[in-house]
């Protein structure tokens, strides 16, 4: 039973990525296994709880809703790009820290992502723009209330910015430093930074 | 180092960072060198016998590894939280869609799901029972009977209060559905074979060492063979306390000598982890004409799905709270928890008392409404407060602000007028509702729960502190095996410990069960009772400090304290920098934390069985279309009793999200099952609550700190949960004048003023022993359920406690 194999290219958070994969390799696993980029989740697979959206051409897509070869030589952001080179946070992604628009996070990829689509579109959305936009994404744990005011904290850190894209990768200065140690789960198995598989040299 | 924030400061999350950029590792998330990939093959029937199991067909696919089945367990065939009546793998029978009958391992994901579903099992399908009215009499699915627990709460005297007739008596059925706990991140981990025969698993879940000992059972190796890392865990709300794919994950790991790695899709996860229990309930409320409860009498029976897991302490939850946080002098609550053919049942957010809060509030109102009273005065009039008894004739010895609550609740300024916005209106983007169709309605209701394992269970939780200095900073590490979920424990462990050391550099270490339990993420219990534990052992660190002090000092440990990072003489004489005392030689206690004891409750249901309690209270504000039965929240306002906010950010946060699942069983949510089958298996059928659906929330915090309780603080987890429920169906309720017996409630019940309930059936049977009050439907307390119905001949031998 041997499939026929595709060789893809996709350019994800700005570096060319290569892959093989049968023409029936969704999006988001090509992201999570091929890749190893597993900061994108897949909560549902049949495309309604957005956790595994990215930008595809810069508009937030379910990644669990495209076959990996259609997106054949497209841009692809996704959560591992936000942040810039030097590792400072995304203004969206310290509104989310910083508002605790987050519990488990488990959703929080996909609601970035989506956040940096409307955003993009939208610098200054109304709430009622915001509850339309994120209602595409779901979260079991916070109820929603901070989540909408940590995408209208983004909209206030990006306006009062150096002019940063909110969907690409953060260039302007991040006064936070970590508030402590991050809880390591699960230590030795998770993935290293940037994708692959621990003890095993980056595809 | 900054400053990092105490106790009582908003304290953001230390995982934070890591969540938002895409680096915290979910249990789906891990990967090992030459790992294979795990898949169930899973019951299509709900019942059925096993004919045959042919795995040759799967086995002949290339990258196929194994196939394993229940003759594959080497230890104890079964697992359980209470009673191990669950069979790792069905063997000869099934009793549930989606029990697992076989696991194989594949090289890809994809191959594993492949050969899953090549693997050729061979059902004699048999009809489902489905009804937990008729389980009691039913011929038993199981060697250990249909019943899981009948009990009997009876205070004061029922019979004589049916004699009044002065009184004034409401009485009414309800239901509540299949509300699923449907966290974000699935079923997930990753199980390696270790070089001592043993293996390691990182994987989610509420409680690892529960976890741990039944692994361990089925395996048929010694605990401490078995070590459990937990895993980043995407959201839990009581559905991670039971086994799903652990034990399954170490049986592959171990046969095949390599990691395997495992991951549910979502109509996988729908049919593989525990839901709320579905409830029917019959209830009689008796008052006075100013309004005084004077007894109530109610029936609930759960469905507690084909195995037992926590369906006996959910059970007495609904009992010991059936009738809510009122004075009540007389009642005969009688419950039963029963098997049937569907999906198992267990803890979920509020564990019990969701379902009868939706009555007991539902009854209060229909009691005001009866009595022509002012609900929110009739609660008023009836609510517990300290020094009061409960049903289970247990005294609230700690702070018990019910009518504060419910105060704080109603005192929220109501949210403006329905606007001209089309899309706040009811069914939202359909824009099916025009201006003039919209009613506006108001419901309150208010709820409490325990606090904590109740009945005697053991109740305990482990934790070590190191204090160490690192590149001339002092550092202490965390160790404690509580199950961060989602719960924000790991902010209250790091802000615990900068309080008591005054040391600003927090590491929290996995947790795993390389130190003692830390007891369930659950029953709202892991900041009193671990957080605790990380005060004691902080407190242990301290003393050690200061007795290193006056050791070297000749003197006594009594005669210095820990102040800002520095000892101090207590005559103020001397100053020593901590990170010196502590110099190259680290300081580490552990500590066992555990609460006052409870008592078993007994034949009637009495008892001092409860620890502590936790009181709410809800003001939801609905839009309705009563033509199309579409239902908009608006806003719900809450009055919620914490004892103390160790974190407001996390308190609200608890508040926010627990209020969502309220209002998502109230309207939303419902596993549907047909002749035992779930046909709602995927997000468009089951419904979670967006952006759009939960309007705005207001809270406002009681802060009267509980006696014994850490920090004086009460766990706020499942409280928002309770009385959302019946507050937003009241809502509606109000705004539409309709029944609605049922939730969640349906368009078609507020359209057509049709709930779908039927009337009562108890349990076992019509016949009435003498001297037990009946209702219209039968008797109440028939006690025909102490010996269990016998035992047909069953294949299987899973049986056994």
């Amino acid at each position: 039973m041997t499939e026929e194999q595709h060789h893809i290219t996709l350019h994800v958070n700005g570096v060319p990525r290569t892959a093989t994969v049968p023409a029936r390799r969704l999006l988001s696993d090509a992201l999570r296994h091929d890749l190893g980029l597993t900061g994108t989740h897949a909560g549902c697979e049949h495309g309604v709880c957005g956790c595994c959206t990215v930008l595809l051409d810069g508009e937030p897509v379910r990644s669990c809703l495209l076959l990996a070869v259609t997106a054949q030589g497209a841009a692809i952001r996704t959560v591992e790009g936000l942040a810039g080179p030097d590792g400072a946070l995304h203004p969206i992604q310290r509104a989310f820290a910083e508002c605790h628009g987050l519990q488990c996070g488990f959703c929080t990829p996909g609601f970035l992502m989506t956040t940096a689509g409307l955003l993009d579109r939208s610098p200054a959305p109304t709430d009622g723009e915001i509850e339309e936009s994120m209602a595409g994404n779901l979260c079991r744990c916070t109820g929603y209330q901070n989540i909408t005011t940590s995408v209208r904290r983004a909209a206030e850190l990006l306006a009062a910015g150096q002019g940063g894209d909110p969907a690409g990768p953060w260039a302007g200065e991040d006064p936070q430093e970590p508030v402590a140690e991050a809880p390591l789960a699960a230590g030795p198995y998770a993935p290293p930074p940037g994708g692959g598989v621990p003890g095993e040299a980056r595809r | 180092m900054t400053r990092g924030p105490r106790i009582g400061d908003p304290a953001p999350r230390p995982d934070g960072p890591d969540k938002v950029t895409g680096r915290f590792p979910y249990s789906s998330d891990l990967r090992a060198p030459g790992m294979l990939w795990g898949a169930a093959v899973r019951s299509p029937h709900a019942s059925a016998r096993i004919v045959g199991i042919d795995p040759a067909p799967a086995l002949a696919l290339e990258g196929v590894a194994a196939v394993l089945t229940a003759d594959d367990v080497p230890g104890r065939p079964t697992y359980g939280l209470a009673v191990a009546d669950q069979p790792a793998f069905a063997r000869d029978l099934v009793r549930h869609h989606g029990e697992a009958v076989a696991v194989v391992a594949a090289a890809t994901p994809d191959l594993a799901r492949r050969a899953a579903r090549a693997v050729a099992v061979d059902y004699a399908p048999l009809d489902p029972l489905t009804d937990p009215a008729a389980a009691v009499t039913a011929a038993p699915l199981h060697p250990n009977g249909n019943v899981f627990r009948h009990l009997i709460v009876r205070r004061g005297d029922v019979a004589a209060a049916a004699a009044d007739p002065d009184l004034v008596t409401v009485e009414d059925t309800y239901e509540v559905g299949r509300q699923d706990p449907a966290f974000l991140g699935l079923e997930s981990g990753l199980a390696v074979p270790a070089a001592d025969g043993g293996v390691d698993l990182a994987v989610s879940t509420q409680f690892l060492h529960a976890d741990r000992d039944q692994v361990a059972a089925s395996l048929g190796l010694a605990p401490e063979r078995v070590r459990l890392t937990l895993a980043g865990v995407g959201g839990a709300f009581g559905g991670r306390e039971d086994l799903t794919l652990h034990l399954h994950l170490c049986l592959l790991a171990l046969r095949t000598g390599r990691p395997v790695g495992m991951a549910y899709d979502r109509s996988e996860s729908f049919v593989g982890h525990v839901t709320r229990h579905p409830a029917r309930m019959w209830y009689r409320h008796r008052a006075t004409r100013d309004g005084t409860l004077v007894s109530v009498e109610a029936r609930v029976l759960l469905d507690g799905g084909a195995y037992q897991s926590t369906s006996a302490a959910v059970l007495a939850n609904a009992c010991c709270f059936a009738a809510g946080p009122y004075r009540v002098p007389h009642a005969l609550v009688e419950g039963w928890a029963v098997r049937t053919n569907h999906p198992p049942a267990g803890a979920l957010r509020g564990f019990g008392i969701p379902q009868v809060c939706f009555a007991h509030e539902s009854q209060m109102d229909a009691l005001a409404a009866a009595l022509g009273v002012d609900p929110v005065d009739l609660r008023r009039r009836n609510a517990l407060a300290p020094g009061d008894a409960l049903l289970t004739g247990q005294r609230i010895t700690g702070t018990a602000p019910a009518v504060a609550c419910l105060d704080a609740a109603v005192a929220h300024p109501l949210p403006a007028p329905p606007d001209d916005d089309p899309l706040r209106r009811p069914g939202g983007t359909g824009l099916a509702t025009g201006p003039g169709d919209v009613r506006r309605g108001v419901g309150v209701a208010m709820a409490f729960k325990n606090l904590m394992y109740s009945e005697g269970l053991q109740d305990l939780s482990t934790a070590s502190v190191r204090l160490a200095v690192d590149g001339g900073e002092l550092v202490a590490t965390v160790h404690c095996a509580a199950a961060e979920v989602g719960q924000g424990f790991v902010t209250l462990a790091q802000q615990i410990v900068r309080t008591e050391l005054g040391v600003d550099r927090v590491v929290l270490r996995a947790a795993d069960t390389s130190i003692g339990e830390a007891g369930s993420s659950s029953a709202s219990r892991q900041s009193w009772m671990s957080g605790g534990a990380v005060a004691a052992a902080c407190a242990g660190v301290r003393d050690e400090v200061l007795a290193r002090v006056a050791a070297g000092r000749g003197g006594r440990g009594e005669a210095f304290a820990l102040r800002d990072g520095e000892v101090v003489s207590r005559d103020g004489g001397l100053r020593l920098p901590l990170a010196e005392v502590v110099g190259a030689d680290p300081v580490e206690a552990v500590r066992v934390f555990t609460h006052a004891d409870t008592a078993p409750l007994d034949a009637d249901g009495q008892g001092d069985a409860h620890v502590a309690f936790v009181f709410t209270a809800h003001r939801a504000v609905v839009d309705v279309d009563p033509a199309l039965g579409s239902v908009q929240v608006v806003q719900i306002a809450t009055g919620q009793d914490i004892g103390r906010a160790l974190n407001p950010l996390a308190v609200t946060g608890q508040l926010e999200g627990g209020i969502a699942q309220g209002l998502g069983l109230a309207l939303l949510e419902d596993v549907v099952t047909r002749e035992g089958r779930v046909a709602t298996r995927t997000f468009q059928d089951y419904l979670v609550p967006t952006a759009l659906d939960v309007g705005d929330v207001v809270a406002t915090l009681i802060e009267e700190p509980e006696p014994g309780a850490p920090y004086g603080a009460k766990g706020v987890g499942e409280a928002p949960t309770l009385s959302s429920i019946p507050a937003v169906v009241a809502a509606v309720r109000a705004a539409t004048g309709r029944r609605l017996r049922r939730v969640p409630v349906r368009p078609a019940h507020v359209a057509l003023g049709e709930d779908g309930v039927a009337p009562f059936v108890v349990p076992g049977g019509p016949a009435a022993p003498p001297g037990v009050v009946t209702g219209p439907e039968g008797p109440l307390a028939k006690p025909a359920l102490t010996d269990p119905p016998g035992v047909a001949e069953l294949p299987g031998g899973e049986g056994g406690a």
